[in-house]
């Protein structure tokens, strides 16, 4: 079981922070296939918010095929996303630590090197469109 | 088909010359939290106070559940109210509160009252008087809930309590909510206390309703541009202009439209829920379209 918590100051939607942690757990391999996720009423007593919220949450998730609503007994997670790209995150996570490393030698502060990081990837997704 | 919680026509109030609540036309879907915010003395409470009955409206119409307000004593039992400050009866115990409400209330649900007082860690037999603030918001909530109302109207419930009652009282609310399936209208002069729990919002200012609608349709709807000064008046067809702001160079713009604004000149960004309170809340009535002087 995991719990919620939402940040009021991201700008992101309340329902979106919820997919996001939920997409987050699986990918972190602490949800996976079989595991309940909290009840409404559970997140709804938990983080004081609209239970509209929390259901939009897990219909987008059922949509999106990785969760299950059994009525009356609660939703579960259909599938398990950590296969062998779990383990590619030590070596990336390495790399990407060695980059931002030489990138702070040359001189780029936090937020420069944030900017660099966005566009960069930012123009990468588009060509892959 | 389920009739609106609330369907206004031309509401309006009068004290005397003074007008509280001017030609409020409104429709609320069921089942949603509503957000009615609005500077102090906009008309909240008015509102409020006509759509449970405490009032009656000077012109125009209102049905609540599709019913007459107060008219009759089914019509009070499916209606909750909770009025400003929580009021409380000082000298009576938690368990005469209960009691009170079982006696006065045909659908009240004794038990689930005695286990929310519990859960709440309160002694049945404490004074109300001697609650805190927090506590005598939770007592008053739990006397609404246990009517099981199909629609509960909260007046500034949050206002007057300190972070933490806030947002045990609001989780208290969800979990209503979430278990029977209610409607709740509550005000708030600070719409960051509701940003969280309400998916409708009425933004209500000088006794005006300036916005109404679904929470995420009035966010898809709203942007703010930013971009070389331009009059108002040369923005593509088919925006509204709620707040415009400009300097020597530079216009800022907060606009409703349907669709997003593919202009290369300008920067077009989402809002927050605050903001687009705040810009309506700014706005003067006024010329829709003032025309901007021309720099050289």
């Amino acid at each position: 079981m995991i719990e919620f918590h939402l940040d009021g100051r991201s700008g992101v939607a309340p329902y979106m922070q919820l997919i996001q942690q939920v997409r987050q757990a699986m990918r972190l391999g602490l949800l996976t296939e079989g595991d309940q996720l909290p009840t409404v009423k559970d997140v709804v007593a938990k983080v004081a918010i609209n239970p509209n919220t929390v259901l939009k949450a897990y219909r987008e998730l059922e949509y999106e095929g990785l969760v299950t609503a059994r009525p009356g007994v609660g939703t579960f997670v259909t599938q398990t996303l950590t296969d062998e790209s779990l383990a590619a995150h030590g070596p990336l996570r390495d790399e990407l630590r060695a980059w931002l490393a030489r990138a702070r030698a040359a001189g780029l502060n936090a937020e420069s090197i944030e900017a660099l990081f966005a566009t960069t990837f930012r123009t990468l997704v588009e060509e892959l469109r | 088909m389920i009739s609106p919680v609330i369907q206004a026509e031309g509401l309006s109030k009068r004290y005397g010359r003074r007008e509280a609540l001017s030609d409020c036309t409104l429709s609320i879907p069921p089942k949603h939290v509503v957000g009615l915010v609005g500077p102090n003395g906009a008309g909240k409470t008015t509102l409020l106070h006509v759509a449970v009955g405490l009032l009656p409206p000077t012109k125009g119409r209102i049905e609540v559940l599709g019913g007459r307000p107060a008219s009759d004593p089914a019509q009070l039992a499916r209606v909750g109210f909770v009025a400003q400050d929580a009021p409380t009866y000082a000298g009576l115990s938690i368990a005469d509160h209960l009691r009170f409400g079982a006696h006065t209330n045909p659908r009240w649900d004794q038990r689930m009252a005695e286990e929310r007082i519990t859960k709440l860690g309160l002694d049945p037999s404490q004074k109300a008087g001697r609650l805190s603030g927090g506590q005598r918001a939770q007592l008053a909530l739990t006397m609404a809930i246990a009517k099981r109302p199909e629609l509960l109207i909260l007046d500034e419930p949050v206002a007057s309590l300190d972070p933490l009652a806030r947002r045990e009282f609001l989780q208290g609310l969800m979990g209503f909510i979430a278990d029977q399936d209610a409607s709740v209208i509550l005000s708030s002069h600070l719409v960051s206390d509701l940003e969280r729990v309400c998916d409708y919002l009425i933004v209500l200012v000088a006794s005006r309703v300036r916005v109404a609608g679904e929470v995420d349709d009035l966010l898809a709807s709203h942007f703010r541009l930013t971009g070389p000064r331009r009059d108002p008046a040369d923005l593509p067809p088919g925006t509204e202009v709620i707040e415009d702001s400009h300097t020597d160079r530079q216009s800022t713009f907060i606009v409703r439209r349907a669709a997003p604004i593919d202009d290369p000149a300008l920067s077009v960004e989402q809002l927050t829920l605050e903001d687009l309170v705040l810009a309506y809340m700014s706005r003067a009535p006024r010329n829709p379209h003032p025309a901007l002087e021309t720099t050289p």
